[in-house]
């Protein structure tokens, strides 16, 4: 499909979009009331830009079903995402949303290269999270076997991995890394298990990891990105060139802000994420703020699709620390974490406020393998503390006291990872 | 002419140190020396024991950093002085001791150090005579 064409889909289904919420969400209705707008104002995709913002905030403050639109006889699931502050997000799925959904996520397994002769492995939690049902119904899509296996009891995945010749995996990366950890323990190597391709999504990971991932687990490791509040995981996904991710953007329309003015930013310019879903009935949401930061891309991919890419998740705004004024994401630190090869490939940082100083530390693992006789002093120790802590200095601009742990004592994630503790909020 | 130690990476807060005690008990292994050089946030638990390879492999697959690695033990007299006169002889060499501890073995006061310059310290143990223990000697 041509640009052009492309745009006058989009303009069109925001029109529709648009006059669905109108006289669907009462809260939709009276924003647009008070900025003066009917549904008749937006014609074209872009004058998107008229349209007011919807905030997590908005989703909370009309908890549980307040920006529903479709009546309940008309939604066929419900999932809930992880409520950290406040109320979990509510979202009702219609069966035509779960249709688009499913559709979505074929496009972005045929794009991984997956298909009917794959076994195909989805360990993303089932249940209220998006992950698991979502990538479930996508494999079914394809036509390819799948294996329900969720997260939790990795030995038993891990042995049906090698003994299934389980070809394709979906889960977070960094129960991709616990799963590589698990099975190297067990003694299960590379070439016993025939792993090709890795759907890794649900939360941001850096190229360092990939490269970890792909080495240890002898696949190909995929980006799919996604949000529940727009639909769930594939609201975009790498093709084989793996620049950047295509949006399924005859779904969801991005856009990029600058995430303080609120304006729009051109392509290639980094700021905050906004989607508006074009066809989605249960909850429709215009000019979503994800928080996430990154950079949309166009013009046509080496891969040949002509759909809109995003680059990788850089950060989040809401993520973002500002630690004595300067910001700090932790994606930054993982990419140092990555460069040491005496150092696992898990990091926690914890923030406080000591004598209202900031203070940064980051606590990380020795690698068993990496001790041995000459790391036996603490002078050696030290040394290695004392590395990571100048590359942290050089590529945070503030200092970092480094805690270095025990192999194994940093928390394995098995969904969404925490890796910041910020105190100063508790005082 | 030396000793296998194991060296274990534990953090400094509350049972670390139960944890790798207690997997040295269920495997039957028993320590004769040990000491901890210690750090505000981590330690370096260094042990003398019986089957140090066996420990070592059992204590890797139960996921802790340890590291097997060869330390002089040198007898000493038992009378004050003792020691002294061993890290004399060392010192006279011009051989630095990287970190040496103590403990009695059959009745004997025993000095484990480790030192960068091993060669050397395994020529002035030979010049002079000095009684030293061997894994043998251990077993």
């Amino acid at each position: 499909m041509s640009r052009e064409q492309m745009r006058e889909l989009q303009g069109k289904r925001l029109h529709k979009i648009v006059e669905y919420v109108y006289h669907n969400v009462p809260f939709y209705r009276n924003k647009l009331q008070e900025m003066d707008l009917t549904p008749e104002d937006i014609t074209t995709i872009d004058d998107i830009v008229k349209l007011p913002f919807t905030t997590k905030k908005d989703l909370r403050d009309n908890y549980p079903f307040g920006l529903q639109a479709a009546p309940n006889s008309e939604i066929i699931r419900i999932h809930a995402s992880s409520g950290t502050t406040g109320n979990p997000t509510i979202v009702g799925y219609t069966r035509k949303d779960i249709g688009v959904w499913t559709e979505c996520m074929a496009r972005s397994l045929t794009a991984f290269g997956a298909g009917r002769d794959d076994i195909f492995s989805v360990a993303y939690g089932y249940g209220l999270f998006t992950g698991g049902l979502g990538a479930h119904n996508g494999v079914e899509k394809i036509g390819a076997a799948v294996v329900p296996a969720s997260t939790g009891n990795t030995e038993k995945h891990a042995r049906l991995i090698r003994d299934l010749g389980i070809t394709c995996i979906a889960c977070t990366p960094s129960y991709a890394l616990y799963l590589a950890e698990t099975m190297e323990k067990m003694g299960i190597t590379k070439d016993q298990i025939q792993l090709r391709v890795g759907a890794f999504g649900a939360e941001p990971w850096t190229e360092g990891m990939r490269q970890e991932i792909q080495q240890r687990l002898g696949l190909k490791g995929f980006n799919i990105y996604g949000l529940s509040e727009i639909m769930g995981p594939s609201v975009s996904y790498e093709c084989d060139a793996q620049h950047g991710s295509h949006i399924n953007e005859d779904h969801f329309f991005p856009e990029i802000i600058d995430p303080a003015t609120l304006e729009p930013l051109p392509y290639g310019q980094k700021g905050e994420l906004v989607f508006t879903t074009l066809t989605k009935e249960g909850m429709p949401l215009l000019r979503y703020r994800t928080r996430d930061l990154c950079s949309l891309m166009d013009g046509p991919c080496e891969c040949g699709r002509t759909n809109i890419r995003m680059s990788a998740i850089e950060g989040r705004s809401d993520d973002m620390l500002i630690i004595r004024g300067i910001n700090v994401f932790p994606s930054q630190v993982e990419s140092v974490v990555l460069t040491m090869e005496e150092i696992a490939p898990r990091y926690m940082l914890i923030v406080d406020r000591v004598n209202n100083l900031d203070t940064l530390m980051v606590q990380v693992e020795l690698r068993q393998e990496y001790f041995n006789a000459t790391m036996d002093t603490p002078a050696a120790i030290d040394e290695l503390s004392k590395k990571l802590a100048a590359k942290l200095k050089s590529v945070l601009s503030i200092a970092a006291k480094v805690q270095l742990k025990a192999p194994g004592t940093i928390e394995r994630s098995q969904g969404k990872s925490t890796r910041v503790i910020d105190n100063r909020k508790l005082k | 002419m030396t000793i296998p130690q194991l060296s274990i990476f534990i953090e400094n807060r509350s049972g670390t140190l139960i944890k790798v005690l207690e997997l040295i008990k269920q495997s039957h292994i028993q320590m004769i020396a040990c000491t901890i050089a210690d750090t505000a946030e981590y330690g370096i638990f260094r042990i003398i024991c019986s089957e140090p390879d066996r420990a070592y492999t059992e204590l890797k697959a139960a996921g802790v950093a340890v590291a097997l690695s060869e330390v002089f033990a040198l007898e000493l007299d038992n009378q004050p002085g003792g020691a002294a006169d061993v890290v004399r002889i060392f010192s006279d060499a011009s051989i630095g001791i990287t970190y040496m501890y103590a403990f009695l073995y059959k009745g004997n006061g025993i000095l484990v150090f480790r030192t960068d310059q091993d060669q050397e310290a395994r020529e002035v143990i030979s010049a002079n005579g000095l009684h030293y223990l061997t894994a043998e000697d251990l077993a």
